[in-house]
């Protein structure tokens, strides 16, 4: 029998589930090279930054990789909310969860929300360092005795902006909703749950989730009160 | 919580309940809701027995009788479908509609009674609804393939127990509807997935075990159910408490089927 796996709403969530995954595995890289920052001189975080570009061609594939996964999540989700409205187009006068062993809540039932709001974000955000100041302003510093950018520099003059570090500590509480519900979901989605882990599971991805958004939305706060 | 409290406060005598009941004359008219006042309930009615109550006084007074569904009242046929004061079958978990007494609510309480939300479950009037996917779901592969003749003996094909009990568990569904009516996308995932655990638990289900998910599925996402978004307010609505570790099994069962992709015969039958 011919089956439509990618377009079914089974296939669908497998792919939400896999690149999920890897976003969150891209995540937890991308912090703990974040974590770098926690060193005031920016030494550290400008070395592994140019160690990062040094990478070339392997970079840029990496990059490419990241885009997919993000657009292949962003389109099922996008696709996904637009069949919740058509599969319950009336709403009910009342609802309240008959709690339980049920996941409602803030984080389960904003996942578009929260996701919305990333899908913002992180556009706005590549422009903002990726494609931010660079050696051509002046932002330059010697690395290994190369001249090298001063992502440092950049990074701390954004962060003592209160709009920006506002901005982006607020997004970085929704990346922890998201999360918080992802993983575990991602691990429902993919089957991987069973009667005898499923609780642990969305405990430990729960704490994971929360652990990630909290770990970015230190760092600007450090540089805006400490740096 | 809260209704264990309450439970507490009504005595057996006479209470008088506040109704906002949803009143809708076809699928195709748009519905409202209309507000009663109702004496003389009880605190050891059951809430059809309520509604039973209403609609006697209802008709004393020459309006029409709110329609609502219910058979066997002692939760075993899944016929029975409230959505009361924002929760499928009420405030008790474990049970249904008709399995919910009076004296979970209170004195002078207002109950607000809504029928199945969904685009796959249209509303024939009042709180009555269509569940003709789930039958369509369960006609695309809910079933084994048996030689017909005599009867085979019990026990002639043993079952592990751990997998008897699974399948029991799953087999408890009684297709109310209840899983569809409290997901905020009125995904069908629970009943499906119970069905179709139910019978890739048992030997006799194998022989169609591919087949089978992947047409259930087919026919799930084509009767306009939502997508399955992992919240698990319907193991909470379930009466029978099903688990949503079946909706996970579900889809371990589609992902291999469709890895494997056998081309399905012809003559059909149980192999
Ligand atoms: C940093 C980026 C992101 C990460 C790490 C991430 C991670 C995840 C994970 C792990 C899941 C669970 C998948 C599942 O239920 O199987 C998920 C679900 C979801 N994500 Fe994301 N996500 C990200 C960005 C986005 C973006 C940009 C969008 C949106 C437009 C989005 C929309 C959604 C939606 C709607 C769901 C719920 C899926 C459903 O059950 O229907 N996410 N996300
Ligand atoms: S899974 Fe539970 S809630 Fe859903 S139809 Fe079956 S008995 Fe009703
Ligand atoms: S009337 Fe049969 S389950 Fe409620």
């Amino acid at each position: 029998m011919k089956t439509n796996f990618a377009s079914s709403t089974l296939g669908r969530k497998f792919v939400m589930a896999i690149t999920g995954l890897l976003l969150v595995g891209f995540l937890v890289a991308h912090l703990s090279g974040n974590f770098l920052l926690y060193q005031k001189e920016g030494s550290l975080f400008n070395a592994y930054a140019q160690k990062l570009a040094s990478f070339g061609v392997l970079l840029y594939a990496a990059e490419v990789g990241l885009v997919a996964f993000f657009g292949f999540h962003a389109y099922n989700g996008i696709r996904l909310a637009f069949l919740k409205q058509r599969a319950k187009p009336v709403k009910y006068a009342v609802t309240q969860s008959k709690a339980g062993n049920s996941k409602w809540g803030l984080a389960s039932n904003n996942m578009m929300v929260t996701g919305s709001v990333l899908l913002v974000f992180i556009v706005l955000h590549v422009i903002h360092f990726k494609y931010g100041r660079g050696l051509a302003e002046g932002y330059a510093v010697q690395v290994n005795n190369e001249e090298a950018r001063d992502l440092h520099r950049l990074v701390v003059e954004e962060f003592k902006k209160p709009l920006i570090t506002v901005l982006y500590t607020a997004v970085m509480v929704m990346l922890g909703f998201h999360l918080r519900h992802g993983i575990w979901s991602a691990f429902q989605t993919l089957g991987l749950t069973k009667e005898n882990n499923s609780n642990k599971i969305y405990f430990v991805g729960g704490v994971l989730g929360v652990f990630l958004g909290f770990g970015f939305l230190t760092i600007p706060l450090y540089i805006y009160f400490f740096v | 919580m809260s209704n264990h409290a309450k439970s507490t406060k009504t005595s057996s005598k006479n209470m008088t309940v506040k109704l906002k009941v949803w009143r809708q004359k076809d699928a195709k008219t748009e519905g409202k809701f209309e507000n009663y006042s109702l004496d003389g309930v009880s605190a050891s009615m059951s809430f059809l027995e309520m509604m039973d109550l209403l609609n006697e006084d209802l008709t004393k007074k020459g309006i029409a009788p709110v329609e609502f569904q219910s058979d066997c009242r002692e939760g075993i046929c899944g016929t029975c479908s409230c959505f009361i004061n924002g929760q499928a079958h009420g405030p008790e978990r474990g049970a249904a509609t008709c399995q919910v007494y009076m004296r979970k609510f209170a004195e002078g309480e207002t109950i607000v009674i809504e029928p199945w939300r969904a685009a796959a479950f249209p509303i024939i009037r009042d709180l009555v609804i269509d569940r003709s996917p789930f039958d369509r779901i369960i006609a695309a592969g809910g079933y084994t393939g048996a030689k017909t003749g005599p009867h085979a003996d019990a026990n002639s094909i043993l079952v592990p127990k751990p997998d008897a009990d699974k399948a029991m568990d799953a087999a408890a569904c009684i297709g109310c509807g209840a899983c569809v009516a409290a997901c905020p996308n009125s995904s069908a995932s629970l009943f499906t997935s119970a069905k179709i655990t139910h019978l890739a638990m048992l030997p006799q289900g194998h022989p169609l075990r591919e087949r089978r998910v992947l047409r259930m599925v087919e026919q799930m996402d084509k009767e306009g159910f939502g997508h399955c978004t992992n919240i698990g307010e319907c193991q909470s609505a379930c009466p029978k408490e099903i688990k949503i570790d079946f909706i996970a099994q579900m889809r371990r069962e589609y992902l291999a089927a469709v890895v494997n992709q056998r081309p399905e015969s012809k003559s059909g039958g149980s192999g």
